[in-house]
């Protein structure tokens, strides 16, 4: 096991310094240039001696090799460098941002593991039944709607009956714990209705596979409650493509919320991202790629680790 | 009541509140106001930005020498901040400060002419790694002199018939010398003036807040206890006042959104509306056939019917007036008569297009086909740009409406990548030498897109920025507008309305053309 976590957590430099280098050369190569975009999108006519000053002090008059250069040198010393729009260190930015949508992801998740196990098995289990049918469009639905869409009428209907908004602004759950609740929530369970509605839908695929297995059969013709034998011989090997699903869509979220931060003004890292993106904040931007890598990474490992407890199997080979 | 008539009614309290009547309610100390800005400061450091979500923030920590004062709607003037009085030689060479005594810093220091004289040194000549964004409005100045420690003179090599707004502007955020001594970046990390609102926290991406400076040099100012800035989205601003979230917001609002707002809102919000120093125009790249030709250019601003277009564009967009290159109702402003002359600006609109579609033969251009480039913010560019669209096609000129985001948009401009392209002039105040810089040529100015090369309006641009006298800088600024209209390297579409909505307890906040101007808040105060 511990000869899997090294070469597991080895691999990542390599696939880091690949993400970097195509990252790096990537957007370099999209037309632009964000210092025009800085000093000139509000009209000011700011003359190209200034324009130039400004590319001199962010480094960008250097030759592509020599900000490559840069770039690798302070990677290699954990370095990400400064964002050219603010000047302040790529990682204090993300650094901010990241607790937010950290959790909004994982409030997201419990949301959707809530939901959609229990439904998931229901639908399963009682396969066309009544039951089976609610579960189904219950989860189209969820399917159907935009996130975002959901968030706007969420807040839509809180304006108009309750004339109330959840506040603008993150505070920390430990410094205020009802104010981080309030600005949090709504945005989880937008993006969680999403989210529950791919895993019930996986979880009643994979439990209903499973239920046609000979084993199971034989399970409930030793006399075995129904309830029991989806507990304890079923539900185990029904997970494992949930729990697939539920990582990869945690890793997506942690970048990917993007329009449901815009919709309830959360300054998470899809906001971040996108702002950098318009403003072709370089720096920034290779910053956040490599961190959604290193997200994605470590939780497929987690998800790898995962398969381990839920199947002996797995985890022998 | 409809919506238009509650309007009427949110308008109205707007001219209530600046009735004599309204004016005589005392202000109101305390409370905090909360307000949205609907982008975030690239930088804290005013000489360095050239945003309005720098200054929306940042600039009640500060002070300048001088300052606009007034409404738009009535009158705008340049009044003293730290200068209690200035005066301008007459070879406009020169310009004396006196300025006010017993102003401190946040930090307690005392304020005098040293930190003018540092102030204007940073922005005039600054130190590597500092950036200066409105270097060149000031290359005229070549001395800062100090006789006494409230006195500074300004020397400057030509007479520069701008200098007094350039000394009002809003982004002249005077710094302390102590603190540059100490770090030529400070303002950079935490701002710190000798404005109404002392600096307490920023959370990135989030929130300013700033609480009130009790030893600000205006007797019983600042009224509020503090304010907290709000970054958001534009599309929170409405969610965000109806929930009561914020108060205001001070950039700038669609008439849409006013509408949305005043519908739910009802007489708990106050409208103030008026003209912007702002503008949308459209550039011909003429470094492209046929676009070269003036006859071409000529016809396709002659075949957009700008008052009629006014109409339902005022309703759903931030366009609006009417004008030339200077903004419709300022003192530069041409008059009616003669700008109704100019190609473009004819009254009658079928004679108008008649005369573009000859002017397209005589040039030889048929079944013309134009790549417009734009910016992919929706208001006012979309409408702006699908405007043009419709009204070319009145002479049968097809157009393919590009929208891009704000990188590729900087780019294809700058590449030369269109045939015409959407752009927008905003500026700090109402001054020729500000707005006409897109016009003079290629080579001199940074922001001419169009590639022209125009050697007469270099020699009125330069003539009317070294006139001091108001009445001959005019002469010179209508022949430079006429000039422009007519060569019609670019064609003004529409100047923009402002349109702020305030919630009604807010007080004492003046409307003025531009958004960049009257932020210090320090007359602002809430009625609760």
């Amino acid at each position: 096991m511990i000869l899997f976590l090294v070469r597991r957590i080895l691999l990542l430099i390599p696939t880091l310094i690949g993400v970097a280098v195509v990252t790096f050369f990537l957007i370099r190569v999209i037309p632009g240039d964000p210092v025009v975009v800085k000093l000139r999108a509000d009209g000011a006519a700011v003359t190209e001696e200034t324009i130039q000053a400004e590319r001199k002090r962010l480094g960008l008059d250097k030759p592509l090799y020599a900000q490559f250069g840069d770039f690798v040198v302070g990677l290699a010393h954990g370095d990400l460098g400064n964002s050219l729009w603010t000047g302040q260190p790529v990682l204090k930015e993300i650094a901010i941002r990241f607790p937010v949508s950290l959790q909004v992801a994982i409030m997201a998740t419990i949301i959707a593991i809530l939901i959609s196990v229990p439904l998931g098995i229901l639908s399963a289990v009682y396969r066309d039944t009544w039951i089976d049918y609610v579960v189904r469009i219950i989860a189209v639905s969820g399917l159907a709607i935009p996130s975002f869409w959901l968030g706007m009428l969420m807040i839509l209907a809180l304006l108009s009956w309750k004339n109330w908004l959840p506040p603008i602004g993150y505070v920390s759950i430990f410094q205020d714990p009802v104010a981080n609740l309030q600005a949090t929530i709504m945005p989880a369970i937008s993006v969680g209705y999403r989210y529950a509605a791919i895993a019930t839908r996986m979880m009643r695929s994979a439990l209903l596979e499973v239920l046609r297995e000979d084993y199971i059969r034989t399970a409930k013709a030793k006399g075995l409650f129904q309830k029991l034998v989806v507990r304890r011989h079923a539900l185990r090997n029904a997970l494992l493509p949930v729990v697939t699903v539920i990582g990869l869509e945690f890793a997506f979220l942690i970048g990917g919320l993007v329009v449901t931060e815009q919709v309830f003004n959360l300054n998470g890292i899809g906001k971040l991202f996108v702002d950098a993106t318009t403003r072709g904040d370089f720096n920034l931007i290779q910053g956040l790629v490599l961190m959604i890598a290193v997200i994605f990474i470590l939780v497929n490992l987690v998800v790898d680790l995962l398969y381990g407890l839920l199947d002996p199997r797995i985890r022998v080979s | 009541m409809n919506s238009s008539m509650k309007f009427a009614l949110a308008v109205g309290l707007v001219f209530g509140v600046a009735s004599p009547a309204a004016h005589a309610q005392a202000p109101k100390k305390g409370g905090v106001l909360n307000f949205a800005v609907v982008a975030e400061p690239p930088t804290y450091d005013c000489h360095a930005t050239t945003t309005f979500a720098t200054l929306h923030p940042v600039r009640p920590h500060y002070s300048g020498l001088l300052k606009f004062k007034g409404d738009v709607n009535s009158k705008i003037e340049l009044v003293g901040d730290l200068a209690e009085s200035f005066e301008q030689s007459k070879d406009g060479l020169t310009y004396t400060f006196k300025l006010r005594r017993n102003v401190k810093f946040h930090d307690g220091t005392p304020f005098t002419a040293a930190d003018i004289k540092a102030t204007y040194e940073r922005i005039v000549n600054p130190q590597a790694g500092i950036l200066s964004a409105r270097k060149a409005l000031h290359e005229n100045i070549t001395a800062i002199e100090t006789p006494d420690d409230f006195t500074a003179v300004f020397k400057l090599n030509v007479p520069n018939a701008s200098m007094l707004n350039n000394f009002a502007s809003p982004f002249n955020c005077v710094y302390s010398a102590k603190k540059l001594m100490e770090d030529q970046r400070y303002p950079e990390k935490a701002p710190m003036g000798t404005g109404p609102f002392v600096y307490v926290d920023y959370v990135k991406g989030a929130t300013w807040e700033a609480k009130r400076f009790d030893q600000y040099f205006e007797a019983g100012r600042p009224y509020l206890d503090g304010y907290k800035a709000f970054f958001v989205k534009a599309n929170s601003v409405v969610p965000g006042m109806q929930g009561g979230q914020f108060d205001a917001e001070f950039r700038g609002r669609t008439p849409k959104e006013r509408d949305q707002l005043v519908d739910a809102m009802k007489d708990n919000v106050t409208v103030q509306e008026g003209p912007w120093t702002t503008s949308v125009l459209l550039t011909f790249n003429t470094k492209r056939k046929p676009f070269d030709d003036v006859r071409v250019r000529q016809a396709l601003t002659m075949a957009v019917d700008r008052r009629a277009g006014a109409v339902p564009l005022s309703k759903i967009s931030m366009l609006k007036f009417v004008g030339g290159l200077t903004r419709p109702g300022s003192e530069w402003a041409l008059p009616d008569d003669e700008l109704n002359k100019l190609p473009g600006y004819g009254t009658d609109i079928a004679k108008s297009r008649e005369e573009a579609k000859k002017l397209l033969a005589a040039a030889g251009v048929t079944n013309l086909k134009i790549k417009l480039v734009n910016r992919n913010i929706a208001e006012p560019y979309t409408p702006a740009g699908i405007f043009v669209v419709s009204e070319w096609k009145k002479i049968g000129v097809e157009a393919e409406h590009l929208q891009l985001e704000n990188k590729s948009y900087f780019d294809a401009q700058a590449s030369g990548e269109f045939d015409a392209t959407v752009e927008f002039i905003s500026d700090f105040v109402d001054d020729p030498s500000l707005q006409f810089v897109k016009f003079i040529s290629a080579k001199k100015s940074p922001v001419n897109v169009s590639g022209s090369e125009d050697a007469e309006l270099d020699k009125l641009f330069d003539a009317q920025a070294a006139t001091i006298d108001p009445v001959e800088r005019r002469k010179l600024t209508q022949a430079f507008e006429k000039r422009a209209i007519t060569q019609s390297y670019s064609m003004m579409l529409y100047w923009w309305q402002r349109i702020v909505v305030l919630n009604k307890k807010v007080k004492g906040w003046e409307l003025h053309a531009s958004h960049f101007t009257g932020q210090d808040l320090a007359g602002v105060w809430l009625d609760q």
